[in-house]
């Protein structure tokens, strides 16, 4: 069991008022909030620590390169990553699949096809688009079916020979349903082809262990799993990893340089050209070893009893109707109420002090799917209890009567 | 006829009423309800206004050399700050639609929908309303 009451207390944000009221976090989806002990970090490296990293050999050169690589061992250690030099920092999620896909034309040649998932973010379709226009190669969609599952009949049947590259998230953000990817990637591995999973919504809910699903490559956001923004990781294979070229030329990442030729350092480092974020990598660190107390097991089960409660309650709202709502998700609730508009919704109860994502989530291929302008949306996290979703739905409530 | 200024306050009168923003939200929501609606041939691309999240369509046209704007939201808040412009600027002299202001949707209180972050479009419409009296302004003349 989790004491609820102790981890609150250790997220300062969530003691503020929002227009006079206690502030209800549900965009958790969005960005999670950050301990104290995350927090204290940043304050720490800054304050005792700032140097930069992997070149001065002075004593503060030195700290802050083992702070920063201690931090990466613990990354490693979290999602299971056999090596540390395949744990890459990058400044986001976004920049992982950036860093693959700028890359993946080692890996995708003209008339092959990628296929990517109709639950996509943005994020991960655009990287893959510019792929195939410049290479040549076709982006094919894995459907996704009403109950917002994808369509895994359909998925074996888009596999062939020309199938060259896979990228699916491990959890929708417009929708939380947990997609079937340790199949999806088997699937795709019997032609041959390289699988990116996309773990933005996975890496701060659940236990995440890379070998287990054998992807060729996953990536992680650091503020989704109460880090920093402008931190994320990027897990690969080691042979992917060496055959994909540099995304990014500059310091840190070079082996020799002169004006004729230059070679590339060998991993992580071939990946992190420049000053990377130190006091973000740190911090992460620190996320980590937070959520490890917490327990990633206890984090997944008590969020599902605040997905099975929200769901429960949010259908008591008359017209209420959720998208995707099967067994296997995250604590993502996407919603509309019948004849209102979720940008309505969401203004009456921002006035209330909750905090709900509405609008498409940076996914319109999703909303188009299910024909709709956008959803409301709530996100939990291990800090949120059974409370909130309660002043969550008499908002709700109000706000219906409001509109209606 | 009244001017611009003199509907303004007549609004800032009208929403001085109510103690709170949901009796406030409330008669926005009811004014939505009066918003001289766009025909719906106009609800087209040509006529639209995209902001992230709600949609907003307005129609301006020239009488008496007067601009008059009919116009419609999908969303209902919005509907209501359109309608609330709309009973101000429409049926005016260009002149006078380019020289308005919207300080008065700050002085009911209802400020934060016109923050250009917000994702409802309203920005956007307020400048398309200026650039149908700059057009209308030239035809005049």
């Amino acid at each position: 069991m989790l004491d609820i009451k102790k981890i609150r207390a250790d997220f300062p944000i969530l003691n503020r008022e929002v227009n006079g009221h206690p502030l209800v976090y549900f965009d958790n989806a969005a960005t999670s909030q950050k301990p104290q002990q995350v927090i204290d970090k940043i304050v720490e490296y800054y304050t005792m620590y700032n140097a930069n990293i992997h070149r001065g050999v002075h004593a503060l050169s030195q700290e802050a390169t083992d702070l920063y690589e201690a931090s990466r061992e613990k990354c490693r250690a979290f999602f299971n990553i056999p090596t540390a030099k395949q744990c890459l920092f990058t400044f986001g999620n976004t920049h992982s699949i950036n860093a693959v896909a700028s890359g993946a034309h080692v890996f995708v040649k003209k008339g092959d096809e990628v296929i990517v998932s109709a639950v996509e973010h943005h994020s991960n379709i655009v990287p893959w688009q510019m792929l195939c226009e410049r290479v040549g190669a076709y982006l094919k969609v894995l459907p996704v079916m009403d109950n917002g599952q994808l369509d895994m009949n359909a998925y074996h049947e888009m596999l062939n020979p020309k199938t060259a590259f896979v990228v699916v998230n491990h959890i929708s953000n417009a929708l939380g349903v947990t997609n079937p990817v340790k199949e999806i990637i088997a699937g795709a591995h019997k032609y041959g082809a390289k699988v990116l999973i996309d773990g933005a919504q996975s890496c701060g809910h659940m236990k995440v262990d890379v070998q287990d699903l054998n992807a060729d490559f996953y990536t992680m956001a650091g503020h989704k799993m109460c880090g920093p923004t402008g931190i994320g990781l990027l897990y690969g294979k080691e042979e992917a990893l060496n055959e994909l070229p540099p995304y990014q030329g500059g310091g840190e990442m070079i082996d020799q340089v002169s004006f004729e030729k230059t070679t590339y350092a060998g991993l992580p480092h071939k990946f992190e050209a420049g000053t990377p974020n130190i006091a973000g990598g740190i911090a992460l660190g620190a996320a980590v070893d937070y959520l490890n107390e917490v327990g990633m097991e206890n984090i997944a089960a008590y969020e599902n009893e605040l997905l099975i409660y929200g769901t429960e309650q949010i259908k008591t709202i008359p017209g209420a109707v959720i998208y995707g709502d099967v067994a296997a998700k995250a604590a993502v609730i996407s919603f509309n109420v019948e004849g209102l508009h979720p940008y309505d919704i969401g203004t009456i109860v921002d006035k209330l002090g909750i905090a709900v994502r509405t609008g498409h989530h940076c996914a319109q291929p999703v909303m188009e799917r299910f024909q709709i302008v956008g959803t409301i949306r709530a996100s939990f996290a291990f800090y949120n209890t059974q409370e909130e979703i309660d002043v969550m739905v008499q908002a709700l409530q109000r706000a219906v009567k409001m509109l209606s | 006829m009244s001017n611009i200024k003199e509907i303004q306050n007549e609004i800032v009168d009208e929403f001085s009423m109510f103690d709170d923003w949901m009796q406030r939200y409330e008669y926005m929501i009811d004014l939505g309800k009066s918003l001289p609606i766009i025909d719906e041939q106009y609800k087209d691309d040509e006529h639209s206004i995209k902001g992230c999240q709600s949609k907003v369509w307005v129609h301006a046209g020239l009488t008496n050399e007067n601009v008059v704007f009919t116009a419609d939201s999908d969303a209902i808040i919005t509907k209501g700050i359109i309608a609330i412009l709309i009973r101000a600027w429409s049926n005016q002299k260009p002149q006078d639609i380019l020289d308005a202001n919207t300080d008065f949707i700050d002085e009911i209180g209802l400020k934060e929908h016109l923050s250009p972050t917000r994702a409802n479009g309203l920005v956007s419409m307020i400048k398309q309303l200026k650039m149908y009296a700059v057009a209308y302004q030239s035809q005049i003349k």
